[in-house]
């Protein structure tokens, strides 16, 4: 239980157009296996910003990242969307689901890239993961045939297809109505409590928040409370 | 591996299936250049071959003969004590030399013996007078071995009317170009009297007509048997003017010509060398033919540049997600590479069934003319070699055409994309 997963050290960034503006101020703070955070703040205050950087999808910030207790820096390209495709599901405020594949195939997709079982048994595994979402009979569907709420659960379903480290969200229920977004949060809730998954989610819905198992509070680029 | 690439095809497949209208056009740029491409070499090669074989087909690659020559070397030269100097006295003059290749019996029998040689026709030229009613006309017989000359130079092809072979079994006959039968009213079984730069006379008998598809030829040359141009010309029958070599290679002609010049002792020309303005002809109806299909295939380069770069725009999002998802920079610039092959090598096969059925259809167009008897329609080229080039060129262009379209996607940063929502 008390496996570092996840290792900020003094993650610094700033933007420099039009003039250099430092976003965020030497972050540092340890994820274990099975943790349920939570990252609040008030808007523009970095947390987008930060979960990029802790995604390896943004490689230009000062400090250390070490996921799995493996320092990302100076790691390739390619390295890093390994990284990501092994360890780390994301899930966006918008469900950014290929229209031009079925919603099955739209989750299958990260699992046939990691090429760590046949075709076939991805194939199960996300049929599997659509069930536990409760969305197994849209399965054949084209994303644009489902509703927002549908789509977003069939976006969880891809980011749990290679059993991730760490799933990392960015305001996932920010675009959903009162019901789907308790829906989501209950299946983040279920995931955490039943299948032991670490998850790492930006909100700014303080209620959500608080019923995570640990919050981290942000202001101005600074970790304020944890 | 396998089932990586496999991944890589099935997604580019279902982003081009998204936009198959768009892809459609694109390959049927590719699909227009390359049948244009087909068809422009194939029909302007086939136009080459034809003009060529006009010359070609009934030139010898090595023709062998001799020539009045003044003697190289003046008595004063082999004086001891002139060696060194400049001696302008030239007393033999050249003397009326025969232009009779000596001993031609021992080197037809070494030339026939020389495995470069696919085969020899012995010849004579003869100048001669046609005499039609009071006007006289000059001309040339040529004294062949039927035969042999119908083997190396498809001599039956030329021969319009009448049939070839009475001219080896009708004795004292000939057949006419067309020209000069025209000229002198001659008609099949007519028969018309020749004389000789001698002064010999001579009644002939016409069983056939020559054309040869060069009018100042026709109107001037004549076919007789050897025999008979041996008896018109009063020589032995052992009398040959010209020997006509055909090689296996046509290429080293100029290299044997020189060989047999100095073995045999007599003048020798090659092909190359009597024909050098044909081929400049060819190459640049060649070079003009691939600059047209080069040009067109670019102009469909760019048709595919564009439509991968509107592809790209549109799918950012997409490229984003992969991205996010753990595909790499390098998968996504294959995924769009494989869109550009597709697109080239479903357009360059079309292209290509397209370009040989245009092919036919100008192959079967019928073409006519005076001086072509033995074309019927209009002549075409099959060489597969069109057909490898259509195809690497297009794989190139389109590879190129999705090179910078490919890479551009592959350096979307998925955080500008995501962040931009
Ligand atoms: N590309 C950029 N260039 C300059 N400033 C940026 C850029 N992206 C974000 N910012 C700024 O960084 C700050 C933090 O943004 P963000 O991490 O998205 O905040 P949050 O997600 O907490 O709302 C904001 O003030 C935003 O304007
Ligand atoms: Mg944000």
């Amino acid at each position: 239980m008390n496996e570092i997963i996840l290792e900020a050290k003094a993650i610094s960034k700033s933007f420099h157009d039009p003039i250099t503006i430092q976003i965020l101020k030497e972050i540092s703070f340890s994820m274990y296996k099975g943790d349920f955070v939570s990252i609040i703040g008030k808007s523009g205050c970095g947390k987008s910003t930060l979960l990029y950087i802790l995604s390896t999808m943004d490689t230009d910030y000062e400090g250390d990242l070490l996921i799995d207790n493996v320092p990302m820096r100076n790691k390739k390209e390619a390295e890093l969307a390994s990284v990501r495709n092994e360890k780390i599901g994301f899930v966006f405020q918008f469900h950014y689901l290929l229209n031009e594949f079925s919603v099955l195939r739209n989750v299958m997709l990260p699992g046939l890239k990691l090429g760590k079982h046949s075709s076939k048994e991805v194939e199960e595994r996300a049929y599997q993961k659509l069930k536990i979402l409760g969305i197994e009979n849209e399965a054949l569907k084209k994303p644009n045939q489902l509703s927002g709420g549908q789509k977003q659960r069939v976006a969880i379903a891809r980011a749990l297809i290679n059993d991730p480290l760490i799933i990392m969200g960015d305001e996932p229920t920010g675009n959903l109505d009162k019901k789907n977004s308790e829906i989501v949060f209950s299946i983040f809730q279920e995931l955490a409590e039943v299948y032991n998954q670490s998850l790492l989610i930006v909100t700014h819905d303080n209620e959500f928040a608080a019923r995570t198992h640990r919050t981290i509070e942000m202001e101005d680029g600074r970790i304020i409370k944890m | 591996m396998g089932t990586k690439y496999k991944l890589i095809v099935s997604i580019s497949k279902s982003l081009l299936l998204a936009r198959w209208k768009q892809t459609l056009v694109a390959a049927i740029g590719v699909t227009f250049s390359i049948t244009m491409f087909i068809t422009l070499l194939s029909f302007m090669s086939g136009l080459n071959d034809m003009l060529d074989n006009l010359i070609i087909n009934r030139t010898p690659h090595i023709r062998l003969y001799n020539e009045i020559q003044p003697s190289k070397i003046q008595p004063i030269d082999n004086s001891d004590k002139y060696k060194t100097y400049h001696n302008f006295v030239s007393s033999i003059k050249p003397k009326n030399e025969r232009l009779e290749i000596y001993n031609n019996a021992a080197i037809m029998k070494a030339l026939k013996k020389d495995n470069r040689v696919l085969g020899i026709a012995p010849k004579i030229t003869a100048q001669v007078i046609y005499n039609v009613g009071a006007i006289d006309i000059t001309g040339v017989i040529n004294g062949i071995d039927v035969e042999a000359e119908n083997k190396l130079f498809f001599f039956k092809d030329y021969v319009t009317t009448g049939n070839y072979i009475d001219l080896k079994n009708t004795p004292n006959s000939i057949i006419l170009g067309k020209g000069a039968a025209e000229k002198m009213l001659a008609n099949i079984g007519d028969v018309i009297q020749v004389t000789t730069t001698k002064g010999d006379r001579m009644q002939l008998k016409v069983v056939g007509y020559f054309q040869s598809g060069l009018q100042d030829l026709d109107k001037v040359q004549s076919y007789a048997s050897i025999s008979t141009a041996q008896k018109l010309l009063g020589e032995s029958n052992s009398f040959v003017t010209d020997i006509q070599i055909k090689l296996k290679d046509m290429t080293v002609a100029p290299v044997v010509a020189k060989e047999y010049q100095k073995l045999f002792e007599v003048e020798a020309i090659d092909i190359q060398t009597a024909n050098s303005q044909f081929e400049t002809g060819s190459s640049v109806r060649t070079i003009i033919s691939y600059a047209v299909g080069v040009t067109l295939l670019i102009v469909a380069g760019f048709g595919i540049y564009n439509i991968l770069n509107m592809m790209i725009y549109e799918k950012m999002d997409s490229i984003a997600i992969l991205k996010a998802t753990g595909f790499s920079g390098k998968d996504v610039n294959k995924i769009f590479i494989t869109i550009a092959l597709s697109i080239g090598i479903f357009g360059g096969t079309m292209g290509l069934i397209f370009g040989f059925g245009l092919s036919n259809v100008i192959d079967q167009i019928p073409f006519n003319t005076a001086a072509l008897p033995t074309i019927k329609t209009f002549p075409v080229n099959y060489n597969p070699k069109f057909y490898m080039i259509g195809s690497i060129f297009s794989l190139v262009t389109t590879y190129f055409a999705g090179y910078f379209p490919s890479r551009k996607a592959s350096k979307i940063d998925p955080v500008v994309i995501i962040r931009g929502k």
